[in-house]
């Protein structure tokens, strides 16, 4: 151990000082709270909490482990897995009213996960995968199967170091209808070095997160470069949680809003393991006026950075810097708007979606995506997923996409049809969205007739059509500049822009919820069924009967005569008897 | 209440801004006498500042011909609506509280109470359900254009703009009238298109709800008796009975809700009355009944589906299921079959040869049945003939009879809607003297033939009727059925042929205005009666026009082309 531990060291404090950083251990806690009040009013908050080491885990080489839990390492170790993203989320983010989120997830539970090239089967790495993440996790990830599985070609690129992209080590899975509740999030919690004991943790009171307009928690494991050269792999596990709180309805109209108001805590500590913990409240002019809102206490130093193509400041409070404590005890980030906003324009974020089903009736129906480009002069592509349960029949010949009422041809398209029972529907396409303009997708189902046994215990409530995912290179309005992306706050560094005038955008579109043509599953349909099943199998087996001709199989007699008799007549090389 | 989901009553409501709904209604009559309209601006404005999601939703209309009833022709309005986003839930279910937005001083409290239960809905966080309120401009047109929109069809030839916010599948929606600070008492109307009904369970909620805040609640604007056991309660129940079955023949939207119930969205309107009565409720009492009624919807975990779709309500806490009314209606489709087997055995009978001949050798029907089934053609296709210029030529002929005639396009369409009704009876009877030779057997017998078809033809057409909307092939099975039934050239043609006008369904439909008026206690003389009818036709056409109601085409091309075979068979000789 001590043998492997101290080349790690040696190497790790050969890279440009991140040393200092990581501190005498392998491993390296970094908490981070960003604060963000939303164009309409709400604020959101958003935690991360980045544990990084130096270690190899999938060799297998580590037994000992401090900050990384021990859980999801073995996991990641074991099955070889090389990138895992989880994400359980209560709630739909409204990117129209909330603009461009730092990290989205559909409602329900996400997971996708690419394995190492060695793994050989991976279907069965990915069912047990989903069944471990399920106990660990107290969701009913366990219900991922193949029915619901699907393996994306475009959409999703490994995030973090990858050799190659072969998407057959990919597995994406989305369960619409999970519900996500406190039982989730303690396990989350307990994955943290400090748990809930200490630091930004402590403000992750359950009973104030589910008071919110939206909860999304999410565990994103994958592996980075160690330093700059890039000779050796780092873990990094990221957990991170996003609430919006609805200032709306809590202040009486006012929209106001502190630490204590939303969480009902105070920060009074930095965790103890962690190298770095910060709070980063979004300070950024809105509607280029400035001094609108105002922060207090006053923060220990403003971050200027440009973010997803919009220039932002934050007011940074660090929690490790001695003077913050100082003058009280607690840290209470109060914000005030100085004058009540009365505009009712909103900022409209550069991509958004919206899907629907239209039509009426039990037999067919359509599934319409609009997608808008808002940007005033930049055409930009978008690569759609869409997975549809098989139940909903997809007729691909009606697929149509719409441009300002021109059609408009994707230039790819991967479509992989579904197996009744067996496999889902998959839909890839890379559309290209003219500048300022909507784009409407819509292909026709027919509902299924299911049979008796497969509806679920509430059939009229209808059937989850998962979200469908938008994944595009927004150009940016400004310029960026290529940032230290290891020093920057949250996200930026999770999906890195490849170049200074674009940004990574993944939307999710909100879930469908689908009538299927039931049974009235009442007395008499009932009655029906187990008559049919009665009378089913009395003709079955009366039909049997009749038709079976009977003979009577004769007894071989003579056994041992009869054998000699053969071996007599095999000499002599006549048929035997 | 059949309902699992809506059946405890443990909450207790708390709306109390009873006050701030008719100060809202204030604010909303001076907007709108200021825009001479509907003050989209201000509605827009109110519900942002409520904390809503706002859209609205411009769209307009071509009536086939102007409705003089309403004064309209050309139509343009604006919907807006306020979506109320629930915490933690992704937006695939919705609700709906709509309200129309009428010209006059109509329906002003309704829209204050709708955005007053905004503003009270919106502080709560039990809302697992989007919420939608809605104005709509121009009643049913609006709520047509707003619906097509929504769930983005096109089935009639409304325009409408802009894509919308939507929130999912709307799971229930209820419509409020309010024209009056206090109400009395309200009034529930269940009656949508074509005679569709909404689930039992969300009537019997709203009957909870009254019965829990001592609301007095009405349906046809008849109060339930208390002593129901007697006499005269017995008559009450007959005579609501009888407006529901009226009303739902009709297959006219007893309010705004009736065209939810095409996309399978359960729902009601609600009315409230302000009568002479001497105890009023104000408005809180009114909104809690509307609140407690959300928040039971938005319990539900699945759709309405426990209780009845088919049923009659005698008074609001009885119902009549179908099980029950059913079989009346088979003993009277019965009386046609039996009629048309003895008709078959009679052919069958007085051509022994015939029929023989029809089973043993393929030669024998071409000699005999052929000249006799030819003669059917001719009736039978100059029938349908009447049929469809009754259904096509009043809307294409308007401009034609305007030029030539000294009448408005809404006049003429009706007009010329009565004349090809009366001169299909005077068409050409005598054709198959032509073609089957004069005094022949099989002509003698050929109305045998006809009356058998159309005893059949009569018999199918109300049995799917009976089941789409069993109030209409009720009301058309005990006019017709009789008539059909003895409807014979032989006997006394005079008394016949009138037994047989009576059964037209034109006047079923005079008849039907002078019973409803009777019922609800306004007995119309006959002119009124008469101006009355002719208004019914015209609505009757642009019910169908504009909302694809299926009364109309089914009278012109199905039941009155029935109905003129039988009248054949009267002057077959």
């Amino acid at each position: 151990m001590l043998a492997l531990a101290v080349p790690l060291l040696l190497l790790a404090a050969a890279g440009r000082g991140r040393a200092a950083a990581a501190g005498p251990g392998r491993d390296a806690l970094r908490e981070e709270l960003l604060l963000s009040p939303l164009p309409a009013g709400d604020v959101a908050a958003t935690f991360q909490f980045r544990t990084r080491w130096d270690a190899d885990l999938p060799r297998g080489a580590v037994s000992h482990y401090r900050l990384f839990p021990k859980a999801l390492g073995r996991l990641v170790a074991a099955l070889g897995v090389r990138e895992l993203h989880l994400a359980l989320t209560q709630g739909f983010w409204r990117t129209q009213a909330w603009g461009q989120p730092p990290l989205q997830a559909p409602a329900g539970a996400e997971l996708w996960v690419w394995f190492q090239p060695s793994v050989t089967d991976v279907d069965k790495a990915w069912k047990e995968l989903s069944n471990i993440l399920s106990g660990i996790f107290c969701a009913s990830l366990n219900f991922i199967d193949a029915t619901n599985t699907v393996t994306p070609t475009a959409s999703f690129k490994p995030l973090g170091l990858a050799n190659g992209t072969d998407h057959h080590l990919l597995r994406y899975a989305v369960l619409p209808r999970e519900v996500v509740c406190t039982e989730n999030l303690t396990p989350w919690k307990k994955l943290l070095p400090c748990g809930s004991k200490a630091g930004l943790a402590v403000l992750l009171k359950a009973e104030r997160l589910f008071h919110s307009s939206y909860h999304s928690q999410a565990v994103h494991i994958r592996p980075i470069c160690r330093d700059a050269s890039c000779l050796a792999v780092s873990w990094e596990l990221r957990q991170t949680l996003t609430v919006v709180f609805d200032t709306f309805s809590s202040g009486q109209g006012k929209k106001d809003w502190s630490l204590f108001k939303m969480f009902s805590r105070t920060l009074t500590d930095a965790c103890p393991l962690a190298s770095q913990s910060k709070v980063y409240v979004d300070i950024s002019p809105k509607n280029k006026e400035k001094e609108l809102l105002e922060v207090t206490p006053l923060p220990t130093s403003v971050y200027e950075a440009i973010v997803q193509g919009d220039k932002r400041s934050y007011a940074v409070y660090d929690l490790l810097s001695p003077s913050l404590f100082n003058t009280s005890r607690s840290l209470n980030v109060q914000f005030k708007w100085k004058r009540p906003e009365d505009s009712s324009e909103m900022p409209i974020p550069v991509l958004h979606a919206q899907r629907y089903v239209s039509g009426y009736g039990l037999q067919t129906g359509e599934i319409s995506t609009l997608i808008y480009n808002t940007h005033p002069y930049r055409a930009f592509p978008v690569i759609l997923l869409e997975t549809v349960p098989w139940y909903l029949r997809l007729y691909v010949h009606t697929l149509t996409i719409i441009t300002k009422g021109k059609e408009n041809k994707p230039s790819y398209i991967h479509y992989q049809p579904a197996q009744d029972r067996r496999q889902p529907h998959l839909l890839e396409m890379l559309i290209q969205l003219p500048a300022n303009s909507v784009t409407k997708i819509s292909i026709q189902f027919e509902r299924a007739l299911l049979k008796w046994t497969e509806y679920p215990p509430d059939p009229n409530h209808g059937f989850y059509v998962g979200s469908s995912v938008l994944s595009a290179l927004v150009p940016s309005i400004i310029a960026m500049k290529d940032m230290d992306v290891e020093e920057s706050p949250l996200f930026t560094s999770l999906f890195p822009s490849s170049d200074g005038s674009s940004y990574f955008v993944r939307l999710y579109t909100e879930p469908l919820l689908v009538n299927l043509p039931t049974p009235d599953f009442s007395m008499p349909y009932n009655v029906i069924c187990l008559t049919c099943t009665v009378v089913a199998v009395c003709y079955g087996s009366f039909y049997n009967l009749l038709t079976r001709t009977f003979h009577v199989e004769e007894p071989s007699r003579g056994g041992l005569a009869k054998w000699l008799a053969n071996i007599i007549r095999k000499f002599r090389g006549v048929p035997p008897l | 209440m059949s309902e699992n989901a809506m059946g405890s009553t443990m909450v207790e409501e708390q709306f109390s801004l009873g006050e701030r709904a008719l100060a809202l209604a204030r604010d909303f009559a001076a907007h709108k006498k200021k825009a001479g309209g509907m003050p989209t601006a201000w509605l827009e404005k109110t519900m942002w500042s409520l904390g809503l999601e706002v859209h609205q939703q411009q769209f307009s209309h071509t009536l086939p011909f102007p409705d003089e009833s309403r004064e309209r022709y050309l139509v343009r309005g604006t919907n807006v609506y306020g979506i109320l986003r629930a915490p933690r839930a992704a937006s695939t279910e919705a609700l709906v509280l709509s309200t129309g937005c009428a010209p006059g001083p109509h329906n002003n409290q309704a829209v204050g109470l709708l955005l007053a239960l905004a503003s009270y809905f919106r502080g709560q966080i039990y809302w697992a359900k989007d919420i939608i309120f809605l104005v709509n401009e121009h009643d049913l047109l609006g709520m047509e254009a707003w619906l097509e929109a929504y769930h983005d069809v096109n089935i009639t030839a409304v325009r409408s703009s802009g894509p919308l916010g939507r929130a999912g599948a709307i799971q229930a929606a209820i419509s409020l009238e309010l024209s009056s600070d206090v109400v009395t008492s309200f009034d529930v109307a269940v009656e949508g298109l074509n005679g569709q009904l909404p689930n039992l369970d969300l009537l019997n909620l709203f009957n909870a709800f009254c019965q829990k805040n001592g609301l007095l609640c009405t349906i046809q604007g008849k109060l339930q008796r208390s002593d129901w056991d007697s006499l005269p309660a017995y008559a009450r129940s007959l005579q609501t009975l009888l407006l529901m079955v009226l009303a739902q023949a009709s297959g006219r939207p007893r309010g705004e809700h009736g065209l939810f119930l095409r996309y399978r969205i359960e729902a009601v309107t609600l009315r409230g009355i302000n009568s002479f009565r001497q105890y009023k409720y104000d408005m809180s009492t009114v909104g809690k009944t509307l609140e407690g009624m959300f928040r039971k919807l938005n319990n539900l975990l699945e759709r309405l589906h426990q209780s009845y779709f088919f049923y009659l309500l005698p008074s609001l806490s009885r119902f009549v299921s179908i099980g029950v009314y059913m079989p009346a209606f088979g003993f009277l489709i019965l009386v046609l079959i039996l009629r048309a087997l003895d008709l078959w055995m009679k052919l069958n009978k007085t051509d022994p040869g015939g029929s023989d001949q029809l089973s043993d050798s393929d030669h024998g029907p071409s000699t005999t049945e052929a000249p006799r089934l030819l003669a059917l053609v001719p009736p039978v296709l100059v029938c349908h003939a009447a049929g469809l210029a009754l259904y096509y030529l009043p809307v294409l002929g308007q401009s034609v009879a305007t030029q030539h005639f000294p009448v408005s396009e809404a006049e003429a369409v009706v007009l010329t809607l009565i004349a090809i009704y009366v001169a299909g009876m005077a068409l050409p009877h005598s054709t198959h003297r032509v073609l089957g030779g004069p005094g022949s057997v099989a002509a003698a017998r050929g109305w045998m033939v006809l009356k058998l078809l159309a005893l059949l033809y009569l018999a199918a057409q109300l049995t799917a009727l009976a089941l789409l909307n069993f109030s209409l092939g009720f009301l058309l099975a005990v006019t017709m059925v009789p008539a059909a039934a003895a409807t014979a050239p032989t006997g006394p043609r005079v008394l016949l042929a009138l037994v047989l006008v009576l059964a037209t369904p034109a006047v079923t439909l005079l008849l039907g205005i002078f019973l409803e008026r009777e019922l609800v206690e306004a007995p119309a003389a006959p002119g009124e009666g008469w101006q009355r009818f002719l208004g019914a036709l015209g609505q009757g056409l642009l019910l169908h026009h504009l909302h694809g109601a299926f009364l109309c085409p089914l009278l012109a091309l199905g039941t009155y082309p029935c109905w003129l075979l039988l009248w054949n068979v009267l002057f077959w000789d």
